[in-house]
């Protein structure tokens, strides 16, 4: 699903990523980690557009990314800390984002998903939101289905978030007054309303309490069985374990190691990944350690 | 695509209380001084002087922190099919079309209820064009600061000494450098230098326009004596224009490589 090879960018005399090579299979959930400042976010942005690399080639599904605005119809992210315009509705940034993206699939390639999608937002944008989250009951009762032919056989975007974290009664807020909490449901709202193909979280439960937390990784898992290929980032090692197929360990702008989350388990024979990466990382640390002291 | 963006761009830029308190200010100091003063024309060339002080300070301060704090936005709007000149051309007019329209009404609105003169109208309008011209041009160059340097403190700090030094700063120079060289005739380079400075470039339009020679200072005098009226407003006029341009530009070209 996405490609990168021999990945280079610096900032000044900091190389954030330096040669990375990686391959992310569709369907599955690609966890990247790291401690602070290792290229987490750089890697992300890169394969988003947002920072042009210095050399290497990224590929999403075939088309690469350098400036091209199309492959991003079919990405949904999702960012460590969402901001909107300060007086916008709740409401009207809903609407705006899907205005944006109407437009855009309707001057760019005419897919078959495309023209799917087209009809169906357009009649969502006239009656407005409230009327959008009314047939949301609909992809709710749906979204309990295998859905992997909903994508195409339903085009109404998905507003299942909305109902389940209760944003109807945030609706009319500006978005200046709302908590940080409900600012990151807004923003999962927003990254899973086109279903997208490719999925990319950035600590996506960072601020939710308990309860919408584990809504949006029910979600995240649905997604998933989808088909959708996500690539997420957390400080919280359970939570990794209980998503992701496979880590990705970034140290200082290379990829350190990676592997499924199940091999790094059965390896180490340690209960938890946060014990597991902790044993790897040292077993790596003593080699090269012994190997410096030789040279 | 632009219309989008910018459609969305007005609701918010509307409703935030700085473009009401913009308006306000400008209406209450207009209406003041048509009840003092009483006729349009020396409305005009009095709110000549605060709109040549005021209007690059607050546009400046304003785009650079609109576009610090638009920041994240930037990015998740970049991360929909969006292409970074749309989104520029969005983010740019969303911020000075507002600020162009509050400052014109909130100047023209006394104009209108006190039903001033012909000539009155043609000083007011014109004073309006220049302004709105230093308005455009001072969120050009605060928009190019902001996406030139990412830590808000310095951008900030770098706008307010390009807005201080357009505004005291530089007639200081040029103070000086009569000074020094008093004894050479310095009318050629005393108008390069003010070429240079799109605020001076803004009062010797106006200067040209209202036909105060009286307050026209060393510049405004050599300015008409070199080129007469009518030449003399359009080479002010299209140094204006350029001043218009590079930072637009330069900032433009900024926004496409960027790294967000």
């Amino acid at each position: 699903m996405i490609q990168i090879r021999d990945l280079n960018k610096k900032y000044g005399t900091l190389q954030a990523l330096s040669s990375v090579d990686m391959e992310i299979e569709p369907g599955r959930i690609t966890a990247v980690l790291g401690p602070n400042g290792a290229g987490k976010t750089t890697l992300i942005k890169s394969i988003l557009g947002l920072v042009k690399p210095d050399s290497g080639t990224i590929t999403v599904d075939g088309i690469r990314v350098n400036g091209e605005s199309r492959y991003r119809e079919m990405i949904g992210y999702m960012p460590q800390l969402a901001r909107y315009p300060e007086n916008l509705t709740v409401t009207e940034i809903v609407e705006m984002i899907r205005d944006i993206r109407k437009s855009a699939t309707g001057t760019g390639s005419s897919s078959s998903r495309d023209e799917m999608t087209g009809p169906a937002d357009e009649s969502g944008t006239k009656s407005g939101l409230s009327q959008a989250a009314g047939s949301d009951d609909m992809s709710v009762r749906n979204g309990k289905a295998p859905s992997t032919q909903k994508r195409d056989a339903h085009g109404e975007t998905d507003l299942e978030l909305w109902q389940r974290f209760g944003l109807d009664s945030e609706k009319d807020k500006p978005f200046r007054t709302l908590s940080g909490g409900n600012r990151q449901k807004v923003s999962a709202v927003l990254a899973f309303l086109f279903r997208p193909k490719v999925l990319f979280l950035d600590e996506p439960t960072s601020g939710l309490d308990p309860v919408s937390s584990s809504i949006l990784k029910d979600k995240i898992l649905a997604e998933r069985d989808r088909g959708t290929t996500i690539i997420l980032t957390s400080h919280i090692m359970s939570e990794v374990q209980e998503l992701a197929y496979q880590v990705v360990y970034l140290l200082e702008g290379k990829i350190y190691f990676e592997h499924s989350v199940g091999g790094l388990l059965d390896e180490t024979g340690q209960p938890t990944l946060e014990r597991a990466i902790a044993v790897t990382l040292d077993r790596r640390l003593e080699v090269p350690a012994g190997a410096g002291g030789a040279s | 695509m632009i219309g989008k963006i910018l459609k969305y761009q007005l609701r918010d830029v509307i409703r935030s209380r700085w473009v009401i308190a913009y308006v306000l200010f400008f209406l209450v100091l207009t209406d003041i001084l048509f009840r003092f003063g009483g006729d349009g024309l020396r409305v005009a060339s009095s709110m000549m002087n605060i709109v040549l002080i005021v209007i690059p300070l607050a546009s400046i301060v304003l785009g650079a922190f609109y576009l610090y704090n638009a920041r994240e936005y930037i990015e998740l709007l970049l991360c929909h099919p969006v292409k970074r000149h749309q989104l520029f051309w969005g983010m740019f007019l969303g911020l000075a079309l507002p600020l162009v329209a509050a400052f014109s009404g909130g100047v023209l609105l006394p104009y209108l209820y006190n039903a001033a003169s012909a000539e009155a109208w043609r000083a007011a309008l014109m004073l309006v064009f220049t302004g709105s011209m230093l308005t455009v041009i001072f969120v050009a160059i605060a928009y190019y600061i902001a996406l030139r340097f990412d830590d808000r403190i310095k951008g900030l700090g770098l706008a307010l000494i390009i807005c201080l030094f357009f505004t005291i700063i530089y007639d200081g120079i040029i103070l000086f450098v009569i000074y020094i060289f008093s004894s050479y005739p310095l009318e050629k380079p005393v108008l390069v230098l003010s070429l240079l400075n799109p605020i001076d470039l803004g009062r010797i339009l106006l200067l040209l326009q209202f036909d105060i020679s009286a307050l026209m200072g060393l510049t405004g005098a050599v300015f008409r004596e070199f080129f007469g009226t009518a030449l003399g407003m359009a080479i002010s006029l299209a140094s204006l224009l350029l001043w218009l341009a590079v930072p637009v530009i330069a900032g433009f070209r900024r926004f496409l490589v960027k790294d967000f």
